[in-house]
């Protein structure tokens, strides 16, 4: 797997082949605070990049996630059901929401990478 | 209204206390208030319904009704009976406009001098003031105590900690005050609060406020608590809040607070909106709120439509979200009054989902108040 890109929504990708992982990053999830619920699509639906894939809610808030490219989506990580604080205990890892096949590589070049991200979180208010 | 305009938000006295606790501090009701700590809403919920948890609410409004017979007065304005309250207690009561909809809901407390502490909420006090300065006559004085701060102890372990700084209060019953001298300075304490727990609240000077505070947090069974879980915990308590669970367009029959309307005042009226409630009272009202459990995961948040089985909308949440205690998300709403039922199914619609539900009593977690 490639290392983890960035959007300004606070979503992370990996790419492994054409299978693109998704997940919220670690500063998503300490704004978010403690997750309770997340909502994941179905296997086979599409998504689109920019639009809303799936839905983390904390004790508090319910936050869209964005998929960070279009793709059909091609698994999705049902432990996150059973046991939503993973995605607080380790949201770059066991924490991943879904896996998309990538329909066009082009859609990641506009991603940051870590230390461009880790900028961008340092500018937020 | 444009963010340039906004009043700058006012702070409490404890507001470098929440700083120093590492608290995240949000805009809520004029005010910049904790909603979380560094421990998180979900473990701040849980060590208060375990232990203790200290919330300010210094942001409420603290006012001193004083004059001729203040209960009397304020009962022209409430369904409560304020009259028959005895020295040092205190009840739960409503401000209602002349259609029988509240304006707000308040604790009174009944003074050892016959005055009234009365306790509102903060986005509502600057309009309650007025309106009770415009209704209560001449006769009462309204005073806003902004000088004092508001403490509110929570949890099973709250008694045993208020015990070790003054032996009295410790024995306090529910809905009663005491006037106790807290780490030396002059407090009005009463055995009440919002999160479905035994504790206490504590009135003070607001210099007195930080003290007392880092006195409490010093105990080991005290840990600081945000709006975050006070919301969660008094939502599993079945405890309505202001402007969301109630408000003007809703009674307190509507609002399954009938029981805070004694039976002298049913029986004599002589309230705002009489006319209205006691018919209510008499026929039943058209709608109610009650407890609702959705049956999968998914949180249902205010404003979530309530459905029946044939898909048409026959209420609405009014407050809604996980319950840490209860394990699973909860909420409160109301509904057509033939859905209110207990155990009635019905179908909230989340993003655009209709997802199976039903009515459950209140509260979703037993209160567990000090009743000697």
């Amino acid at each position: 797997m490639t290392a983890p890109r960035f959007t300004k929504d606070h979503e992370w990708v990996r790419l492994d082949g054409d299978l693109v992982t998704v997940g919220i990053s670690d500063y998503a999830q300490s704004q978010l605070g403690d997750v309770v619920y997340v909502e994941l699509p179905e296997p086979g639906r599409r998504v689109e990049r920019g639009k809303e894939a799936a839905v983390v809610e904390s004790v508090k808030a319910a936050s869209e996630v964005y998929a960070p490219v279009s793709g059909e989506v091609v698994e999705i990580n049902s432990a996150l059901a059973a046991d939503p604080a993973k995605v607080n205990a380790d949201a770059m890892g066991e924490g991943w929401f879904l896996k998309v096949r990538l329909a066009d590589p082009s859609e990641l070049d506009g991603l940051m990478d870590e230390a461009a991200y880790l900028r961008f979180v340092e500018e937020q208010p | 209204m444009s963010a340039d305009h906004a009043p700058p938000l006012q702070r409490t006295p404890l507001y470098s206390l929440h700083q120093s606790l590492g608290a995240r501090m949000v805009p809520f009701a004029g005010y910049e208030m904790p909603v979380q700590y560094t421990a998180g809403i979900l473990a701040e919920h849980l060590h208060t319904r375990a232990a203790a948890g200290l919330f300010d609410v210094s942001h409420m409004g603290q006012l001193r009704l004083a004059g001729i017979d203040p209960a009397a007065a304020l009962e022209t304005q409430v369904p409560g009976d304020l009259r028959g309250l005895g020295p040092m207690r205190l009840r739960y009561t409503l401000l209602l406009n002349d259609d029988g909809g509240i304006l707000d809901d308040l604790m009174a407390t009944r003074l050892g001098d016959g005055g009234l502490l009365v306790v509102v909420n903060a986005a509502t006090k600057d309009a309650d003031v007025a309106h009770l300065r415009d209704r209560l006559g001449g006769g009462v004085s309204v005073d806003r105590l902004d000088d004092r701060a508001l403490l509110a102890l929570q949890g099973p372990a709250a008694a045993g900690v208020l015990r070790r700084l003054a032996d009295g209060v410790a024995g306090l019953a529910f809905m009663s005050a005491a006037e106790a001298t807290l780490d030396g300075h002059q407090c009005l304490v009463t055995r009440s609060g919002y999160t479905g727990e035994d504790g206490f609240e504590i009135s003070l000077p607001a210099a007195a406020a930080p003290a007392l505070a880092t006195r409490l947090l010093a105990e080991p069974e005290v840990a600081p608590v945000g709006l975050g879980a006070r919301d969660s915990l008094r939502l599993e308590g079945g405890l309505c809040l202001y402007g969301h669970d109630i408000d003007a367009t809703t009674t307190p029959v509507e609002a399954d607070l009938a029981w805070t309307i004694g039976k002298r005042r049913r029986e004599h009226g002589g309230f705002p909106g009489a006319a209205v409630i006691l018919r209510q009272l008499a026929q039943g009202p058209a709608r109610l709120r009650v407890g609702i459990r959705p049956d999968e995961r998914a949180p249902a948040r205010e404003g979530t439509p309530i459905v029946n089985s044939t898909g048409e909308q026959i209420g609405r949440v009014t407050s809604g979200g996980y319950g840490p205690s209860v394990g699973a998300p909860v909420a409160m709403g109301y509904v057509a009054a033939a859905y209110a039922a207990e155990g009635t199914p019905l179908s909230l619609i989340v993003r655009g989902a209709a997802r199976p539900a039903h009515v459950a009593p209140l509260p979703f977690v037993p209160h567990r108040y000090h009743r000697p």
